[in-house]
């Protein structure tokens, strides 16, 4: 995408969509995190207990987002390049660690900030590899 | 115990990813109409590979669900990009790809994150 497309209106269209993928992923993730946690029995190779785990509302609405994320993602696909997709949401990964603080209270270390940023930088730069099966 | 449920996450993301490609890619061109739709499950139904696939992404899914049960979701979201570094090693020795440059720094950029991310 060069700079002459970035304003029209197909580009609109695109960084709209990026930007609901991105929210709908970061809320599921988010939602999912914080119902898994307040469910008691502890997840085992058991089927019956995830289908009991997805009563907890949090923990459907979390799925109920991931999913919507996903169609948003095949969205975007129809939308713009591979080699465009990957790289732009590698930033998700900076915005499940802010979330994990702000929101779950979590304590993020300064390697782990280093880490998510190395993850970030590294996702980016495999993403926009361009590869023959791209489309 | 966490690097074993990340493990599972990873393995599973990439194994499904691999053989969903291989098997779309065998089925030929799909279309997003509703007859479209009828033909993508009629392809789904007819190819045991691609159902391997799509379990692949459930069990890679439950995992996480699983992982973020017990583990910060600070932790689990980076944690699940060591499929980069997989994909890329597959995609080396497995599928004897020439990986550029660029691609070889990204990947141990990423597990050099996800080291320090789980420390």
């Amino acid at each position: 995408m060069n700079r002459r497309e970035f304003t029209s209106a197909p580009a609109l269209k695109t960084y709209s969509v990026l930007l609901l993928f991105l929210a709908l992923k970061a809320a599921g993730n988010s939602s999912m995190a914080w119902g898994m946690k307040q469910v008691p029995e502890k997840m085992s190779l058991d089927p019956v207990l995830y289908l009991r785990a997805m009563l907890n509302p949090f923990v459907a609405l979390g799925i109920a987002a991931l999913i919507l994320a996903l169609l948003t993602r095949m969205a975007l696909l129809s939308l713009a390049d591979l080699s465009f997709v990957l790289p732009v949401t590698a930033v998700g990964y900076v915005i499940a660690v802010f979330l994990g603080k702000v929101f779950l209270h979590e304590t993020v270390t300064d390697q782990r900030w280093l880490g998510t940023l190395l993850i970030f930088a590294g996702a980016a730069l495999v993403g926009s590899t361009p590869r023959k099966d791209a489309q | 115990m966490k690097w074993a449920i990340v493990a599972a996450i990873v393995v599973a993301t990439v194994l499904g990813d691999l053989l969903q490609s291989h098997e779309m890619k065998r089925a030929g061109e799909q279309s997003v109409s509703a007859r479209g739709f009828t033909r993508l499950l009629h392809t789904i139904a007819q190819r045991r590979l691609l159902i391997l696939g799509i379990a692949c992404n459930a069990v890679s899914f439950f995992a996480f669900m699983a992982l973020v049960q017990t583990e910060p979701l600070s932790f689990a979201v980076p944690a699940s990009s060591a499929s980069f570094v997989l994909e890329t090693l597959l995609a080396k020795f497995v599928l004897h790809e020439r990986l550029s440059p660029k691609r070889i720094v990204g990947a141990v950029a990423v597990l050099a994150g996800v080291v320090l991310v789980g420390g």
